[in-house]
C-alpha cells in the first residue's frame, strides 16, 4: 500500500491514485478504462492528493469509477451526484470535488440538477461518460442516443431528439464546457486538467465507446465523426461556442467555452472573510442568544 | 360613534379571544404581529395563531389573538371580539360566532353580513380614520390601534414597535402609521366603545420581559443552537418560514441556506453537507418529503446523520396547503425502501420546538441516523410568551467527527453498530460511502455474508436509540383511571382542555418522541382503565403505532382532519362523549 503512495519522477506519478486488488466490473475494451487512466494521470500531474479529493457519483457503470482509484468518494443515488457534490464543495472549499457519472445519470435522471448546477456554478468538475446507451441496465436508449438507434426497449429505433449537452451548457452560460474522446487518453487528460483547474462549474462530456451495447458508436465511428477544435479557436466567444456545439456532422472535441465568473462558494456570505471549512468553525452562540433575546422586544 | 341606543354593557374578564379576519392582502398578519407584541410588552399574556387560504389576494384569512391574565398557549373556538375587515368573514366564522361575541366593524363594509348580528355589533370608523391619515392602506394599523386602546395596552409600546416595524420604509411611513395607531387607540378608549364593551385583564410586569416566539422561529433557532450550518429547501408551506428565518441571518450565523431546484436536490445536498462535515437540515412538508424519500433511504445505507423537519399539512397530494394536520407520521415512520433505524420527534410546545430541534442534531450525529422532526402548520404559525429562557450554549453541541488515519474504514464493524465517522480532508484516511451494499471500507460488495453483517450492524443501533428515547410526559394525577393520549402540537390544547374539565381521574400522556417509543409508554398505558387517543388525522396513525409496538388497542379516538387545529372546547366536548 505504501508503495502506491511513492511519487518518484515521471511515469510513476499516476500510481499515487492507483488502487490495488480491484475487481473491475467493466467489459474488456470499455472506454471507461481510458477515462479512468486519463483521470488518474490528470490528478497526479495536477499534484492533487487523494485525501483532498472527493469523487461524487451516481449509479451506472461510469458511476463505479471512484471505486477504482484512491480517493474519498460519495457514490450516492442515481442522478443525484451534482447536488451532493455542490454541497460538499460548499461545506469544505479546500476539497477538490469531481462529479462523475454516465449520460443516463447526469442527463436523464439528473437532468434538472445539471441545469441548476450550471446556474449555481459551484467550483466542481462534472465528468460525463457519454456512451449514448444504458450499460448497467443492459442496452436501453440514453438521452444522447442518436435517432434511429435500435435497442430492445426502443425496438423501432429512437425517435427522440438527442440531448446536446454542450449546447445546453453554453445556452445556460456555463463557466466551462468541453468534450473529450476516451480513445485519446493524452488529450482527454489535458482536457481534464484544464477542467479541474478551472474555477467554476466545468462540464466535460467524454465520448466513451460501449463495446457491448452500442455497436453503432464504436471507437472507429468516433474517430471518423470527431475533430479537435483548432488552436486558433477562442473559447471565450459564447456565440462561437454555441455554433460549435451545434455541429453534428463532425463533432468537435476540446474546450468549447470558458467563462470565469463568481462561483457558488464565492457568492456565499460566510466565505467573504475566510475559506475555513465549516467543520473547523465554531457556532456563534452570542448571535443566537441575541436573536432569542430580541423576541422580548419584537 | 355609537350606532344605536346603549344596550347592556359586555364585560370580558381574565381571558379574551380576539379574532381578526379579512381578505388576503388586507394586512391581517401585520395587525397580528403588532398587536401580539405590543400587548405582551404591556404586560399581558398572549397567544396567537392564524388560519389562511392558499391565495395571495381575496378569500378569508383569520387570526386569533388570545390576551389573558394567565398563561395561554392554545386555540379556542370561542370568539369574544370579532373584527371583520372585509365581507364574508362573519359568514365563514358563523359556527364560532356566539350570542356573546362582540363584532367591531363598519356597517358600510359588512352590509348584509350583519343580518342577525345587529344586537352585538359596534360601529368603529376605521376606514374614515385611515382616509384622513392618508388612505385605506392605514386601515389595518387603525384597527390594531383600536384593539390596543380597548385592551388598555401602552401607547408608547405601540409607537416604539411601529417605529421599528416600519423603519425600513422611511420616516413618512413611520409617522403616518403612528398617527393611524394613535387615532385608532383613541377610538378604542372612547366611551362610545368602552361604554359598551369592557375588557378586564390583569397585567403582569414579568411578562414584559418574557420571550415571545413563534413555532417556526423556535425550530430555526433550535437548529442554529444545535450547530446547524447548512440548510437546503424548496419553498413549501408551512415549512418555508424556517428556511427564510435562517436565510435572513445567514451571514451572522455562518450558515449556508440554499433554495434547491427541488426537494430531491435539497436532501442530496444535505447528505453531501453532512458527509463533508456540516450539520445540515432539510425542511419541507409532506409532499416535499415524498420526493426526499429515496434520499432518506440513502442516509440509512451510508449511515449518514440527517435532520429533516416535516411541517405537516393536510394531504393527500396538495391537500389544504396552508392548513394543519398530523397525518404524516405514517410516512415519517415507514418511508424509504429497505430497513434502517430512525428517530421521530414531535414538539408539543414552543420550548420543545427549540430544544428538540437542537437535540436532533446531536442524536443524528451520534447515532448516524435520520432524525425527523414532525411539526405542523398550527405549531409553526402559532406564538406565545414563554416563562423560561432558551439558552444556546456551545456545551450543548456534542461533536462526533473523528480524525481519520491511513487505516480508516468508514463502516468498521463494532459491537454497538456505530463506526466512528470521519470526513474527507480531516486526517490521512479516505472516507468512502456507497449507496450499494458495501464492505467496511465503503466499497461495493456482493459478498452475502458481509451483506448480512451490514444489515445487522445498521439495525443494532435501534437498541441504543430506544435507550435514549424521550419518555412520554404524564400530566395530571398519577392515580388516573382514564388516560388521554396525544402527541406533537396538540399538547397545549389537550392540557388546557383537561385542566378545564378538572377531573382528577383523567390524566394526559403526551409524546414528544413518537419513535422509537420509550419503555415507560407501555407502563403508563397498561395502568389506565380507559384510554382515549387524540390525533389530528383520520386513521389514528399514532394509535396504530402504539398497537404495533405494545400490542395495546387504543380504541377510543378523538380524531380531527378538517384542516383546523383542535380547539380546547372541542377536546372537552369530545372527551365528555367518549369517557365514562
Amino acid at each position: 500500500m505504501d508503495e502506491s503512495l511513492e511519487v518518484k519522477g515521471e511515469g510513476s506519478t499516476r500510481r499515487l491514485f492507483d488502487l490495488g486488488g480491484v475487481d473491475v466490473a467493466w467489459c474488456p475494451g470499455c472506454g471507461n478504462f481510458s477515462i479512468l487512466k486519463a483521470l488518474k494521470m490528470a490528478l497526479a500531474e495536477l499534484d492533487l492528493k487523494p485525501e483532498r479529493l472527493v469523487i461524487v457519483s451516481g449509479i451506472g457503470q461510469a458511476a463505479k469509477t471512484p471505486h477504482y482509484l484512491r480517493c474519498n468518494f460519495f457514490n450516492g443515488l442515481h442522478g443525484r451526484a451534482l447536488p451532493a457534490a455542490t454541497a460538499i464543495k460548499a461545506v469544505n472549499p479546500e476539497l477538490t470535488v469531481i462529479a462523475e457519472s454516465g449520460d443516463g445519470c447526469m442527463y436523464g435522471e439528473g437532468g434538472n440538477h445539471l441545469i441548476h448546477a450550471i446556474r449555481r456554478n459551484p467550483d466542481i468538475t462534472c465528468i460525463v461518460h457519454d456512451n449514448m446507451v444504458y450499460g448497467l441496465t443492459r442496452g436501453q436508449a440514453s438521452p444522447t442516443s442518436l435517432r434511429g438507434f435500435k435497442t430492445p426497449a426502443q425496438a423501432a429505433g429512437v425517435f427522440h431528439e438527442p440531448l446536446n449537452p454542450l449546447a445546453l451548457a453554453v445556452a445556460l452560460n456555463v463557466s466551462f464546457a468541453a468534450r473529450a474522446f476516451a480513445g485519446d487518453i493524452e488529450e482527454t487528460k489535458e482536457i481534464f486538467k484544464r477542467a479541474i483547474s478551472h474555477r467554476g462549474f466545468a462540464l466535460v462530456d467524454v465520448f466513451q465507446p460501449c463495446v457491448t451495447y452500442n455497436r453503432v458508436n464504436t471507437y472507429q465511428w468516433f474517430r471518423e465523426h470527431t475533430y479537435y477544435l483548432e488552436d486558433s479557436y477562442d473559447p471565450s466567444d459564447r456565440v462561437e461556442a454555441f455554433k460549435k456545439a451545434l455541429e453534428t456532422d463532425k463533432l468537435p472535441l476540446g474546450v468549447f467555452y470558458v467563462n470565469r465568473k463568481p462561483t457558488f462558494e464565492e457568492n456565499l456570505s460566510l466565505y467573504r472573510k475566510s475559506l475555513e471549512p465549516l467543520h473547523r468553525r465554531k457556532v456563534n452562540m452570542d448571535v443566537i442568544g441575541e436573536l432569542i433575546d430580541a423576541t422580548r422586544r419584537g | 360613534m355609537p350606532n344605536r341606543e346603549i344596550p347592556r354593557i359586555r364585560i370580558i374578564r381574565g381571558d379574551c379571544s380576539i379574532v381578526l379576519g379579512g381578505e388576503a392582502g388586507q394586512g391581517i398578519r401585520t395587525i397580528e404581529d403588532v398587536l401580539t407584541r405590543v400587548l405582551k410588552l404591556s404586560g399581558y399574556n398572549v397567544f396567537s395563531t392564524r388560519e389562511y387560504m392558499s391565495r395571495i389576494r381575496g378569500g378569508v384569512n383569520t387570526t386569533e389573538v388570545r390576551v389573558s391574565s394567565r398563561r395561554v398557549s392554545a386555540f379556542l373556538n370561542r370568539i369574544d371580539i370579532l373584527m371583520p375587515l372585509g365581507l364574508g368573514v362573519i359568514t365563514r366564522l358563523r359556527r364560532r360566532v356566539s350570542r356573546d361575541t362582540i363584532i367591531l366593524g363598519e356597517r358600510s363594509i359588512l352590509g348584509e353580513d350583519l343580518k342577525g348580528y345587529e344586537e352585538q355589533f359596534i360601529e368603529v370608523p376605521i376606514t374614515d380614520t385611515a382616509s384622513r391619515i392618508g388612505g385605506s392602506i392605514y386601515s389595518n394599523i387603525v384597527a390594531a390601534g383600536v384593539l390596543a386602546g380597548l385592551l388598555k395596552a401602552e401607547m408608547i409600546m405601540l409607537e416604539d414597535y411601529l417605529r421599528k416595524f416600519f423603519s425600513a420604509k422611511g420616516a413618512e411611513v413611520v409617522e403616518r402609521n403612528i398617527a393611524a395607531a394613535r387615532e385608532g387607540f383613541r377610538i378604542g378608549e372612547d366611551p362610545s366603545i368602552s361604554g359598551m364593551l369592557r375588557v378586564e385583564l390583569d397585567r403582569n410586569p414579568g411578562v414584559r420581559e418574557e420571550l415571545l416566539i413563534g413555532g417556526g422561529e423556535a425550530v430555526a433557532l433550535g437548529a442554529a443552537a444545535g450547530g446547524c450550518n447548512f440548510l437546503a429547501f424548496y419553498p413549501m408551506s408551512p415549512s418555508t418560514s424556517i428556511a427564510v428565518y435562517l436565510a435572513q441571518h445567514m451571514e451572522k450565523l455562518g450558515i449556508i441556506v440554499e433554495q434547491a431546484e427541488d426537494e430531491i436536490s435539497a436532501i442530496n445536498m444535505v447528505l453531501g453537507a453532512w458527509y463533508a462535515g456540516a450539520r445540515a437540515m432539510a425542511s419541507t412538508s409532506g409532499g416535499g418529503f415524498d420526493l426526499m424519500v429515496e434520499g432518506l433511504s440513502l442516509a440509512g445505507m451510508i449511515e449518514s446523520p440527517i435532520v429533516i423537519n416535516i411541517g405537516m399539512r393536510p394531504g393527500p397530494a396538495t391537500g389544504l396547503p396552508t392548513r394543519t394536520e398530523q397525518a404524516d407520521l405514517g410516512i415519517a415512520l415507514y418511508s424509504g425502501h429497505g430497513e434502517f433505524p430512525r428517530i421521530i420527534l414531535a414538539p408539543g410546545t414552543i420550548e420543545d420546538a427549540f430544544h428538540l430541534t437542537r437535540r436532533a442534531f446531536n442524536l443524528a450525529d451520534k447515532y448516524q441516523v435520520p432524525v425527523i422532526i414532525l411539526t405542523d402548520q398550527y405549531l409553526i404559525d402559532s406564538m406565545y410568551n414563554i416563562m423560561g429562557e432558551l439558552k444556546p450554549s456551545e456545551e450543548d453541541i456534542e461533536r462526533y467527527i473523528v480524525e481519520t488515519d491511513r487505516e480508516y474504514r468508514r463502516f468498521r464493524f463494532t459491537e454497538d453498530g456505530l463506526s466512528p465517522r470521519g470526513i474527507p480532508g480531516y486526517g490521512e484516511g479516505l472516507v468512502c460511502v456507497d449507496s450499494d451494499e458495501h464492505d467496511e471500507e465503503g466499497h461495493i460488495t456482493e459478498d452475502l455474508q458481509v451483506r448480512s453483517r451490514m444489515v445487522e450492524k445498521r439495525l443494532r443501533k435501534l437498541e441504543a436509540l430506544k435507550g435514549e428515547a424521550i419518555p412520554p410526559q404524564l400530566i395530571g394525577d398519577g392515580d388516573y383511571s382514564i388516560l388521554v393520549v396525544g402527541w406533537g402540537s396538540t399538547y397545549n390544547p389537550l392540557r388546557e382542555a383537561l385542566e378545564s374539565m378538572g377531573r382528577d381521574d383523567v390524566a394526559l400522556l403526551h409524546f414528544k418522541q413518537v419513535y422509537p417509543l420509550h419503555p415507560d409508554a407501555e407502563r403508563y398505558l397498561r395502568r389506565a382503565e380507559e384510554t382515549v387517543i387524540v390525533e389530528g388525522n383520520a386513521t389514528s396513525q399514532f394509535g396504530r403505532l402504539i398497537k404495533a409496538e405494545t400490542g395495546l388497542n387504543l380504541n377510543k379516538r378523538l380524531l380531527k382532519y378538517d384542516g383546523m387545529p383542535f380547539a380546547v372546547e372541542e377536546i372537552v366536548e369530545g372527551l365528555k362523549k367518549l369517557i365514562s
